[in-house]
């Protein structure tokens, strides 16, 4: 995470392998995806991150040929794939529950893609084993599949995919059957696998952590509509709407007015503070804009409020409030600290556990003062 | 402790009235039509046991042997053509819309609540000479003009088999449905998404997953078919004779208990070979009864 974040991105070629204009699906009077463009590179690792239900896999169907799209396009390595069916698209699909074939052994299951596309028996067996080797199952092949695990009926989904080299791997939420440990395993391997085959994966998760993680880029979705589309760390630093903010990791957003534009740095008058905020960053809106500050609770810095007048009001970036309630999760702990005496007053600060003491460094009903960088807020208008 | 007291009681309390009446009416009357095909003919009602085998020596001539072979033939053609019928059937309501699903499934099985007797009747009035397939029929012919001859469709072998195929066609649809149902739809997608043509993804995935409902489909229908007595007789002509009503001259017309008796064992023996097959079968295939 070094250098521009922007430019963090392992992709080097400019070369678009899909290119997806205006797509839009609807099942009746749901409108699953709505007039989504896109385009996603060739070698790119690319999620598509957004709750359930926002469309993500109707769009993942959608490149695959397994549901047809009510209007625009899907243009695949310069051809234009809206209306060719699945088993003639250059992509292949990992399921999200692995649709093995319980009647064939694994061997088998990887090699039917091939098989049905009229290749040599010969061939077939060398190519489903070379691609059992590549997912780490070499001697598997004989095994039917309900002598294996939930991880290793995964790997040879992966495996049957993988072994037709398509142009294109799609993977539906392929990490959300295995457990926790399995889960973490497997995300690193498949980074890896995805470099040593070079073929353009797309991933579908709700999972942030997993979108994080892995992606070189992600596309946040929201009802049917892709909100922003970033690599990671541009995502988590520079969201450019609330919803992208409040659903990548936590946030606390304040809601305002411009007050002052002054080069880099924009003053917002908070409706909850007394003192404005000073932000400084490259999108400027012009004075009188309703905006909404959002900033990270780790970007917080939280003091203990002495005993004596040390907090000056005027000071900006600064403000005071009560320890309200604390939740402890092991490496750090986030503190819920009343700023004013509204609902919508509370603010997240996160607060790394430094000390191995049980004793927290802050209680209950502590007075504190929390105070943060002109840089670490991010100023937004939708 | 007082649960493994009571269980044998439970056992005994639930398992005694369902045996007592398996022993009375069905097990003691198959008995007595077993030891009655050992026996001889005395007069015109008394059969004497005489523990010989002269009724399955008969029963193997030529004439009754080619009456077997012929029920098993028009059973045969039945159970292929209702596997034919009935897989695209059950397949249809298997992918029909969820609220569909009850309806089809109850027109299925709606000519159950309708007698036998009564449904082979109202096959004759579709079929026969002056019936409604050859009213269609020269109402077409007379549209375009042409000559009509009415179609010779009743008292033949394919009015039997048309016959066999109407009635014995929900107990291949409905197993067959349960299979279907059972699979996971999205197997067809990944063998499409695979490279498979819709045809290749239904013979190397459908139709193997629905094995198990195959066999069963296939039983339920050859059994009853080889042994139907109504619909050949209502609707068979003078060569389209099965065993069962052979079998049944013989104990009403003929009045040769002995004979029949022997015929039907014949008949029981072949359907045991049946089951016999199947379950070998099975067990070559890894083991189907497991699902």
């Amino acid at each position: 995470m070094t250098g521009d974040l922007g430019s963090e991105n392992r992709t080097p070629a400019d070369k678009a392998i899909i290119r997806i204009n205006s797509l839009s699906k609807n099942f009746g009077a749901i409108q699953a995806v709505d007039g989504v463009s896109l385009e996603i590179q060739a070698g790119e690792f690319f999620a598509l991150l957004g709750p359930s239900g926002c469309g993500k896999t109707t769009l993942l169907r959608m490149l695959a040929g397994l549901e047809t799209p009510s209007a625009g396009s899907i243009v695949i390595d310069g051809e234009d794939m809206s209306r060719v069916p699945a088993n003639r698209r250059p992509v292949n699909t990992v399921f999200q529950s692995y649709a093995v074939f319980p009647h064939l052994s694994v061997l088998d299951n990887v090699g039917y893609g091939l098989k049905v596309t009229g290749i040599r028996a010969a061939e077939v067996r060398d190519r489903a084993e070379a691609a059992l080797d590549l997912v780490k199952l070499e001697g598997y092949g004989a095994r039917m599949p309900d002598q294996l695990s939930g991880g290793q009926r995964q790997r040879v989904a992966l495996a049957r995919a993988l072994v037709k080299r398509p142009k294109v791997l799609l993977l539906d939420e392929p990490l959300s059957a295995l457990d926790a440990k399995l889960r973490e395993a497997m995300r690193h391997e498949l980074v890896n696998l995805q470099e040593t085959v070079g073929i353009t994966f797309i991933i579908v998760t709700h999972d942030q952590e997993e979108a994080l993680s892995m992606a070189d880029r992600i596309a946040v979705m929201d009802r049917g509509c892709v909100r922003q589309v970033a690599p990671p760390a541009q995502l988590y630093e520079f969201p450019t709407n609330r919803f992208v903010a409040d659903f990548i990791g936590s946030v606390n957003l304040l809601e305002g007015i411009v007050s002052a534009v002054d080069g880099a740095e924009m003053t917002v008058q908070a409706a909850l503070l007394a003192a404005p905020l000073r932000i400084v960053q490259d999108k400027r809106f012009v004075p009188g804009t309703k905006v909404w500050v959002a900033i990270r609770p780790e970007k917080i810095n939280m003091t203990k409020l002495e005993t004596g007048p040390t907090l000056r009001l005027d000071d900006n970036n600064q403000v005071e409030g009560i320890v309200e309630e604390i939740t402890y999760l092991g490496d750090f702990s986030i503190y819920h600290v009343r700023i004013a005496d509204r609902p919508e007053g509370l603010v997240k600060v996160a607060v790394p556990n430094f000390d191995r003491a049980t004793l927290r460094p802050f209680i209950w009903e502590d007075r504190v003062i929390l105070r943060w960088n002109p840089n670490s807020g991010v100023v937004l208008d939708s | 402790m007082a649960r493994q007291r009571k269980h044998p009681l439970v056992f005994w309390v639930s398992a005694l009235p369902p045996s007592l009446w398996l022993f009375g009416f069905f097990l003691a009357p198959l008995a007595i039509v077993w030891v009655l095909s050992f026996g001889e003919k005395r007069g015109l009602i008394d059969v004497e046991i005489t523990w010989t085998l002269a009724n399955y020596v008969r029963a193997l001539d030529p004439l009754y042997l080619g009456v077997v072979a012929k029920s098993l033939w028009i059973s045969g053609v039945t159970t292929v053509l209702c596997l034919m019928i009935g897989l695209p059937v059950a397949l249809g309501i298997v992918f029909a819309p969820g609220r569909w699903k009850p309806i089809l499934l109850f027109l299925v099985i709606l000519p159950f609540w309708t007698n036998l007797l009564i449904r082979t009747y109202a096959l004759i009035a579709v079929l026969r000479t002056r019936g409604y397939v050859n009213f269609t029929l020269e109402w077409g012919a007379d549209t375009l003009g042409l000559p009509f001859e009415p179609l010779a469709l009743l008292y033949n072998n394919a009015a039997v088999v048309i016959g066999l195929v109407y009635v014995h066609l929900p107990f291949m649809v409905l197993p067959l449905y349960a299979a279907l149902d059972r699979m996971d739809k999205l197997l067809i997608e990944a063998a499409l998404d695979l490279g498979a043509s819709q045809l290749r993804a239904f013979v190397t995935i459908v139709v193997p997953l629905a094995v198990p409902g195959i066999i069963s489909g296939v039983i339920l229908v050859f059994i009853p078919a080889l042994g139907s007595y109504l619909i050949p007789d209502l609707l068979g002509g003078t060569d389209s004779q099965m065993i069962a009503n052979v079998i049944e001259r013989q104990f009403k017309r003929a009045n040769d208990w002995p004979f029949g008796a022997a015929l039907s064992f014949l008949l029981m023996y072949l359907t045991f070979g049946a089951l016999a097959i199947r379950s070998v079968l099975a067990k070559g295939d890894g083991g189907l009864e497991a699902k």
